[in-house]
C-alpha cells in the first residue's frame, strides 16, 4: 500500500489535471444539465459511480483484453454499467430521469470514462484505478456544480429550488439558456489558469522584431 | 412528401443543430477544431458514420427492440428496450471498424485522410445522440436516413465554422489565461447563442 500514490490519484484531477478545464474530456453530456442543482447532483453521482466502477472492472481484466478489440470490450463494460444506473434512476427517481432525458445514456460516450479507462485502468492495479476514477469523477463534478450554482442562483434566484435571492432580484434568463454554461466554463478556465500558470497554453508562433523597423535605441541616442 | 423530408433536414441542420443546440460531440468539437483541414476531415467522417448508423439503429429498434416488435418472428409481448444503449453502441463501434477496414482496402486515399479520426468517432456522443434522438422522435426508416444525414451535416458545418473562427483568432492578443481552451469555450457559447435565433422558426 503506497498511500501517497492513492492520495495523488484522488487529489490531482480536482484542480491540477481537471478533466474538463485541462484534459477536454466529458464536456458533451454535461452542459445541458447544469441549469438546476438537483438535476446536476444526480448527474454527477451517476457519472462518478460509472467511471469508478468501469475503471475497477476494466483494470481487473486488463491482462486478458486483446488490444485490437479493447475499445469494444471497454464499451461493453461501460454500457452495462450505464444501463444499471439508468434503470435504477427510472425506478427510484422517475422525475429526474425524465429531465435528464438522453443524457444518462450519453454517459457511455462521455469521453472521461473512455479516456480514463484507456489512459489509466489499462495499465494500473484495480484499487488504484478505482480511486483514479473517483478523483476524476469528483473533479468533473466540481466544475459542473460550480456552473450549476452560478446558473441557478443568478438565473432563477433559487438554490435546489428554494428562493434565496431578495424579492427585488430579477432572474437573468440568459443564464438559464444552455449556451451560457460555455461562457461560465470559459471564465472558470481563466480563473484556474491565473492561479496555475503551468496550465497556460503556448502560442503557436514567436513574435519577432520586424526586420525593417527603425532602430529606436540609436535614434534616442542621437537626440 | 419531398417537402416533409426537406423539413426534417432543415430542422436537424439549423434549428436542432446537434453540436450547437443539443451540445453533443463537444469534446472532439473543441479538441480538433484548431485547423480547418482537420475539422473538415472529421466532419465528413461524422456525416458518413451518422448516415450509416442512424438508419441501422432505426431498423434494430423497430424490428427487434421495440415493444411487441418481435411479432414478425412469432414472439408476442416482448420488450427489449433495456438493451437499447448497448446494442446501439455495438452497432456504432462495429460499423466504424468495418468502415475503417473497407476504406483501408478499397479507398486508400480517403483512408489516409480520415484514418486517424475514425476511431475517435466511436466515442463521439453526436453519433449515439443522433440514434437516441431518432428513437425519441419515433421516426420511420426513410425519415431516419434524412435525419442521420442532417445530424452529421449540421455537426460538420458547426465544426468547420468554429475552426475558421479559431484560425482567424490565432494572431489576436488574448489575455494569457484565456488563450486556447478558454476563448474556444466562449466562442462556442456565442455561436450557440447565434444558433438559438433559429429556434423560433417552425416548419
Amino acid at each position: 500500500m503506497n498511500l501517497k500514490r492513492y492520495q495523488e490519484v484522488i487529489l490531482k484531477p480536482l484542480i491540477d489535471e481537471n478533466p474538463i478545464t485541462l484534459q477536454i474530456l466529458g464536456i458533451c453530456s454535461a452542459l445541458a444539465v447544469t441549469n438546476n442543482l438537483t438535476v446536476t447532483l444526480v448527474m454527477c453521482v451517476a457519472v462518478i459511480s460509472v467511471i469508478s466502477f468501469s475503471n475497477l472492472f476494466i483494470s481487473l481484466i486488463r491482462n486478458y483484453i486483446p488490444s485490437s478489440i479493447r475499445i469494444i470490450v471497454q464499451m461493453t463494460i461501460i454500457a452495462s454499467l450505464v444501463i444499471v444506473v439508468d434503470e435504477l434512476l427510472k425506478a427510484y427517481d422517475y422525475e429526474t430521469s425524465k429531465r435528464l432525458s438522453v443524457f444518462v445514456g450519453l454517459i457511455i460516450t462521455n469521453c472521461i470514462v473512455m479516456g480514463r479507462a484507456e489512459a489509466f485502468a489499462m495499465k494500473e492495479k484495480p484499487l488504484l484505478s478505482f480511486f483514479d476514477g473517483l478523483g476524476n469523477g469528483i473533479g468533473y463534478s466540481l466544475i459542473l456544480i460550480g456552473v450549476a450554482f452560478i446558473r441557478e442562483l443568478f438565473g432563477a434566484g433559487t438554490l435546489f429550488g428554494i428562493d434565496v435571492m431578495p424579492e427585488w432580484y430579477m432572474g437573468n434568463n440568459l443564464l438559464l439558456l444552455p449556451p451560457s454554461s460555455f461562457i461560465i466554463i470559459g471564465l472558470f478556465i481563466w480563473l484556474i489558469r491565473s492561479f496555475k500558470p503551468a496550465q497556460l497554453e503556448e502560442d503557436d508562433y514567436d513574435v519577432s522584431i520586424h526586420s525593417t523597423a527603425p532602430n529606436l535605441t540609436k535614434r534616442d541616442l542621437n537626440a | 412528401m419531398l417537402e416533409h423530408y426537406l423539413n426534417i433536414f432543415i430542422t436537424t441542420v439549423f434549428i436542432e443543430n446537434i453540436a450547437l443546440s443539443l451540445f453533443l460531440g463537444m469534446c472532439t468539437f473543441i479538441a480538433i477544431s484548431k485547423k480547418i483541414d482537420a475539422a473538415f476531415g472529421l466532419g465528413i467522417a461524422v456525416i458518413v458514420v451518422c448516415l450509416i448508423t442512424v438508419p441501422l439503429n432505426n431498423l434494430i429498434y423497430n424490428y427487434i427492440l421495440r415493444e411487441d416488435a418481435l411479432s414478425w418472428a412469432g414472439l408476442e409481448g416482448t420488450n427489449l428496450e433495456f438493451v437499447e444503449l448497448i446494442s446501439y453502441i455495438g452497432v456504432i463501434a462495429a460499423s466504424v471498424q468495418i468502415l475503417e477496414m473497407f476504406l483501408d482496402k478499397y479507398v486508400p486515399a480517403l483512408y489516409n485522410a480520415l484514418g486517424q479520426f475514425l476511431p475517435l468517432i466511436t466515442v463521439n456522443c453526436a453519433i449515439l445522440g443522433a440514434s437516441l434522438f431518432m428513437v425519441e422522435k419515433d421516426l420511420m426508416f426513410g425519415e431516419s436516413v434524412v435525419y442521420g444525414f442532417g445530424a452529421g451535416f449540421g455537426w460538420a458545418l458547426a465544426i468547420v465554422v468554429l475552426a475558421g473562427i479559431r484560425e482567424k483568432l490565432k494572431y489576436s492578443d488574448i489575455p494569457d489565461g484565456l488563450k486556447g481552451l478558454g476563448t474556444t469555450f466562449i466562442i462556442v457559447g456565442l455561436m450557440s447563442f447565434g444558433f438559438m435565433s433559429f429556434g423560433g422558426i417552425s416548419l
